[in-house]
């Protein structure tokens, strides 16, 4: 049996949907944030089994980009989740409802 | 056992991938957010042996360091700064939509996996050769992908350098003890 980028594609498929449930469920910000890395990681995937299908390697550079944002995205999210903290002492988004003190 | 033999990939492919499900099942449905972040460093180990098999070495190799090293440390620092803990356990999911948020991630499944299975470019096996090439000569993946990253997409390299140095200065500003606190205005004096 050949693993072809169809099964890449639909365990990417899965990862993605899950991450994106988590998103929508979750209310800690920081699992939030998790889940979204989870949903950058299935990009990859997706990428990746394209380019060993295409045998080119500019999907593998594209991922690459892919996890200089997500690595970008973590070091804000993380941030703002220390200022909210610090602002309403708590994690939870339903606090998050104002955009200044 | 020839049939395990012979279908060694196939298997070794499907335990990685329930593996990774797994993790990211975890991710989504455990209350302790540490729980959690072990789960997503899990899913992390196990999306760097998909590109291995990818033959995505060098890629492999970055997933761990920056995910598994580098932002997975991040989120623990954070998550044991604050006390998660005083978040009530009930407050950990929105239960009233979740049906409708499952609901969702269910309908884009399908949307995409019909995609995938009436699409045609993804079936067939793929081929490794340009994966560690230059021109003509073979070389490993990781010198390739330094190639074709210098040359042919060293403007996105440098903007993307740019986005990285954006960010540090974001997650410095919004991390300022003052800049939280204060009022308008304020929090921009030191």
């Amino acid at each position: 049996m050949i693993i072809t980028a169809t099964h890449y594609l639909v365990l990417s498929l899965i990862i993605f949907c899950l991450g994106l449930v988590g998103v929508m469920v979750r209310r800690n910000f920081i699992t939030v944030l998790m889940s979204l890395e989870l949903m950058f990681n299935a990009v990859n995937l997706n990428l990746i089994a394209f380019s060993y299908r295409l045998d080119d390697l500019a999907g593998q550079v594209l991922a690459i980009f892919v996890i200089t944002v997500a690595a970008a995205e973590a070091a804000i999210g993380l941030g703002l989740i220390i200022a909210l903290v610090r602002l309403k002492d708590t994690v939870s988004l339903d606090e998050a409802d104002v955009m200044r003190s | 056992m020839g049939f395990l033999i012979e279908n060694f990939g196939a298997i070794f492919f499907f335990l990685v991938a329930a593996l990774t499900v797994a993790g990211a099942v975890g991710v989504v449905t455990l209350r302790n957010p540490v729980h959690a972040a072990l789960a997503l460093l899990e899913t992390f180990v196990m999306v760097a042996i998909l590109f291995i098999l990818r033959h995505a070495e060098f890629l492999a190799a970055v997933q761990v360091l920056v995910y598994a090293g580098g932002i997975m440390v991040l989120y623990l620092f954070v998550i044991m700064l604050v006390k998660v803990k005083d978040l009530r356990a009930e407050d950990a999911f929105l239960l009233n939509i979740a049906p409708l948020a499952v609901l969702g991630g269910v309908l884009l499944g399908a949307l995409l996996a019909a995609g995938i299975l009436l699409g045609t470019m993804a079936a067939g096996d793929g081929a490794v050769a340009a994966l560690q090439t230059i021109g003509d000569e073979t070389v490993g993946n990781t010198e390739a992908v330094g190639w074709l990253l210098f040359t042919k997409f060293l403007v996105p390299f440098e903007v993307v350098s740019v986005v990285l140095l954006v960010a540090m200065i974001g997650a410095i500003v919004f991390g300022r003890r003052d800049a939280a606190l204060s009022g308008p205005g304020e929090g921009v004096e030191p």
